[in-house]
């Protein structure tokens, strides 16, 4: 590790990969300008739930509605998602080769479906408890920020799935590796919203 | 099953009511509508014919639209804002015209009048202004710095498609269906369905957030290429002011457009799926609206004015023959202003019951900003001290923004005192200051900025006097048309009114009808100038690309410049890095050797994305789900596709560069360089002769 040249912030592909390396400099640069912009966007979405918290017009409020367990077996899968991505970043940075890669990246696919599966049930759950976004601000809220944190893991799976397309068809390339790289800091990055909305919506809904 | 065309209907047609009801009022209202929708689709033919004509639609398709260049991205951005500006200036007249003639009633409906206000306001803040700096940017910036393109040319053609979307998704709202009467930024719940039912607002959300999306990836990009791309020596306090302007609204475009996002996204929701964010019952709270779209609202005025600020320094720095004077406070002031734009939001609602205490602190934060823009102020003047001065046409613009510019700040300050807010809020001195700022300030710098490096795009210059007219149309037409609002919204005339019942009013207000007319005048201008230049190009070339003895790299190449733009990387040492290079002898000169130049390939993902997000809107708009269930489709699998495209660059080989730039410098050294008197003379062949800095004649 010593004397590596770090070119962006984050997991460097690092000299052994050559010119790939230099590649990756302004792309990561420029997904890491992206990821600022869409974390201003999970800002004021929050803001409008935390300011929209007594706005429940009479209708269910976090503790009719909100399963701690569900959402904490979410939180186990998202998280675990996040290490087996890290594991398929160190696959690709020390060049374990296309199979290994994929394995990890498939149990991440597994993981992060899995999250969607659960979390939809969570919503269809709320639906059949009163809880529909139309029935309050407080819940038109609510259906604003943790759908659009799923619908960016769902985008996330399918870039995912796409990547391993990419893989089978031309092995891994600058383009693939670049692919992986800008998609592990997407994922990393809404393990984090995850964490804030597991905090703010559902640890501060139900103290 | 909704049926295959949504809402569309017979009565969607603008001549439709007043075919079925043909009273006098409805009469007119169609007619202007029906005639303006006829322009609009009568342009669009003309254009596709005579595209077919000449058979250019080859030309079109390789050399532009899927271009990936910089350069050509740059330009069909500020063709977009040209013919968007033509719009909202026609809609601006017919207002003024309304109301001259409005007392005790006028010639408008009270809803055209409405859309009218809102399209125009719309139009010139999205589809002009924004198009119009971010085409100059795109054009400018990369050379600036020393680079060959930004760094994601691809997204750069999207953005520009994504943006063209959403202005043609506004023209069509001429023809089919109405436009949102809800202003430019569309408060609700007047918005919400409930009270404004029909297609109007959702135009106006699905335009604005096509245009957002592609002003965020303007931003990630421009921000990106200014980071990474620039040329080895050009430190941050290097780069020109531009650039640094460049920057800042880069910026402020990252973090700033993410809230009208979510507003919009959330006004949708309530309108499509029966949310409550911003209704008025059942816990809605329209107030989260306001604050979300004055966040972005706010930043974005900056967005709009610091390129024109940076055009101003180019144009006064150059035109004076000397360096800025204050560089480092210039960038300091540039920057400052850029994050205080995030701190004032609440000025645009100091009525809408905040405490006394809050309404303060937003108060004098609105006032510091004019202690940044002051240093500006003065820094251009010391800029000018002492200069053997040009008065060209950027010039001419430059200088009538610094005295207009300062007037409509000054009112700007008033405003920002909320006890003088609560007088002459929603009045038309509002609609006074903000323009008084917007015109001279925004758009006079964009129009200099359009003559300073027109000749650098096309190879040669625009026409001076026509020029001259158009600049002394704009200024007078500007002080007839809105210094007469000042007044008037002392004396209580709201804004937006269709009509009023004082007749002490109407003075002004033909007063101002006739600054209209001049200001529409000054358009003409242009569109002459530009057909006048054109025809008599070939006594106006600089091809040798340096016509206004320029300081910065964007001169140090050919006009127009190859599309790598620069042979060789070039090295900066200092500021004023062309100037420097003249100065020692060292521009103009053969390389020993060049190298292969890696250039990225035509996409056709920018026209691909632009016309599926304008039926993915219009599907929207119109409720034709399959159309919107199919666009998204495409979209997702365009996407998906364009992820498998490898084979994105092509190479330019050494020996075509090296014969380009024999072809060049030969040119460079067959002409005679000429001194600034001639400047205007069509002996500049864009060869400068070099004189001492500052000196007098």
């Amino acid at each position: 590790m010593s004397g590596e040249i770090i070119k962006h912030p984050g997991l460097n592909l690092g000299a052994a990969h050559g010119p790939d390396h230099d590649a990756a400099e302004p792309m990561i640069f420029g997904f890491w300008l992206f990821l600022m912009s869409d974390a201003i966007l999970f800002g004021m979405v929050f803001a409008t739930y935390v300011s929209s918290l007594s706005a429940t017009a009479g209708g269910p409020g976090p503790r009719a509605l909100y399963d701690i367990r569900s959402v904490f077996i979410e939180t186990l899968f998202l998280l675990a998602s996040s290490f087996t991505f890290g594991m398929a970043s160190l696959a690709l940075k020390y060049r374990h080769g296309a199979p290994r890669l994929i394995a990890w990246l498939a149990v991440t696919l597994l993981l992060g479906t899995g999250f969607l599966g659960l979390e939809s049930h969570d919503f269809i759950t709320m639906f059949a408890n009163g809880g529909a976004p139309g029935r309050s601000g407080f819940l038109s809220a609510f259906f604003d920020l943790v759908p659009l944190h799923g619908l960016h893991v769902m985008g996330g799976c399918i870039w995912l799935i796409s990547l391993v397309g990419q893989i089978a068809r031309y092995g891994i390339d600058r383009q693939v590796k670049l692919g992986i790289m800008r998609l592990a800091l997407f994922w990393h990055f809404l393990d984090i919203v995850w964490i804030a909305i597991f905090s703010v919506v559902y640890l501060g809904g139900l103290t | 099953m909704s049926p295959p065309l949504g809402r569309v209907g017979l009565h969607s047609l603008p001549f439709w009511q007043m075919l079925q009801q043909p009273t006098q009022s409805n009469v007119i209202n169609g007619v202007i509508a029906s005639g303006a929708a006829g322009i609009m689709i009568v342009g669009a033919i003309v254009t596709v014919v005579l595209i077919t004509r000449y058979r250019k639609w080859g030309v079109l398709w390789t050399q532009w639209l899927t271009s990936t260049d910089h350069k050509r991205i740059g330009i069909m951005y500020v063709v977009l804002a040209f013919v968007m500006l033509a719009r909202a200036l026609i809609e601006a007249g017919l207002m003024r015209a309304q109301q001259a003639f409005g007392l005790h009633g006028g010639f408008l409906a009270p809803h055209h009048f409405a859309e009218l206000f809102s399209t125009h306001g719309t139009i010139m803040i999205f589809f002009m202004a924004m198009p119009f700096l971010t085409g100059l940017i795109n054009f400018v910036m990369p050379m600036q710095i020393g680079a060959r393109d930004v760094t994601f040319p691809r997204l750069n053609s999207i953005s520009l498609g994504l943006t063209t979307a959403g202005a043609a998704l506004v023209m069509i709202s001429l023809a089919l269906g109405k436009f949102s009467t809800g202003g430019w930024f569309g408060y609700p719940p007047y918005t919400e369905t409930r009270f404004t039912p029909g297609v109007g607002p959702d135009y106006w959300i699905w335009a604005l957030e096509l245009t957002g999306l592609g002003s965020t990836f303007t931003g990630i990009n421009f921000v990106a290429t200014i980071w990474k791309e620039r040329a080895p020596g050009m430190t941050l306090l290097r780069m020109p002011l531009f650039t640094w302007t460049a920057l800042c609204t880069s910026l402020l475009m990252m973090f700033a457009m993410p809230p009208l996002t979510v507003a919009l996204s959330q006004l949708a929701l309530d309108r499509y799926l029966g949310f409550h964010y911003f209704t008025n019952a059942l816990g809605g709270n329209m107030m989260h609206f306001v604050n979300l779209f004055w966040m972005f609202g706010h930043p974005e005025v900056y967005i709009l004015i610091l390129p024109s600020f940076g055009i101003y320094s180019e144009v006064i720095s150059t035109f004076s023959g000397k360096m800025l004077y204050g560089y480092r406070s210039l960038v300091s002031a540039t920057v400052a202003i850029a994050i205080l734009s995030f701190t004032v939001w609440l000025h645009h609602f100091f009525t809408m019951g905040q405490s006394a205490s809050i309404n303060a602190v937003f108060g004098i934060a609105t006032m510091m900003i004019g202690i940044p823009t002051g240093v500006k102020v003065y820094d251009w003047i010391w800029t000018m001290f002492r200069g053997r001065i040009r008065f060209t046409v950027p010039m001419v613009y430059a200088i009538g923004f610094i005295f207009l510019f300062v007037l409509g700040g000054m009112s700007g300050i008033l405003l920002a005192d909320p006890g003088i807010d609560y007088q002459v809020h929603n009045t038309v001195f509002l609609v006074a200051h903000f323009h008084n700022v917007a015109v001279p300030g925004v758009l006079f710098g964009l129009i200099a900025g359009y003559h300073f490096w027109f000749p650098k795009a096309f190879g040669f210059r625009l026409h001076e006097r026509w020029g001259m007219l158009s600049a002394a149309c704009w200024i007078v037409g500007f002080m007839l048309a809105f210094f007469p609002l000042y007044p008037l919204g002392l004396m209580g005339l709201p804004r937006r009114a269709v009509s009023y019942a004082q007749p002490s009013y109407v003075p002004l207000e033909r007063v101002a009808f006739v600054g209209a007319i001049l200001v529409l005048a000054a358009l003409a201008a242009l569109v002459v100038q530009l057909w006048v230049s054109i025809k008599h190009r070939q006594e106006n070339r600089v091809f040798v690309g340096d016509p206004w003895d320029g300081r910065s790299l964007e001169w140090s190449v050919s006009a127009p410049p190859p599309e790598y733009n620069f042979a060789l990387t070039p090295v900066v040492e200092d500021r004023d890095a062309f100037t420097l290079a003249k100065e020692r002898g060292e521009a103009y000169r053969l390389a020993a050797a060049y190298a292969d130049i890696e250039l990225p390939k035509n996409s056709a993902l920018g026209p691909v994305f632009g016309a599926v997000g304008l039926a993915l809107a219009f599907g929207l708009v119109w409720h034709i789900w399959w159309l919107v269930i199919l666009s998204t489709l495409t979209v997702l699998m365009t996407l998906i596709a364009s992820g498998f495209s490898r084979d994105t660059t092509r190479v330019v080989h050494a020996e075509e560069v090296r014969r380009d730039e024999e072809r060049w410098i030969g040119a460079a050294r067959a002409s005679t360089a000429i001194s600034r008197a001639d400047e205007c003379d069509s002996c500049n062949v864009g060869l400068a002769v070099q004189e001492q800095e500052g000196a007098a004649a």
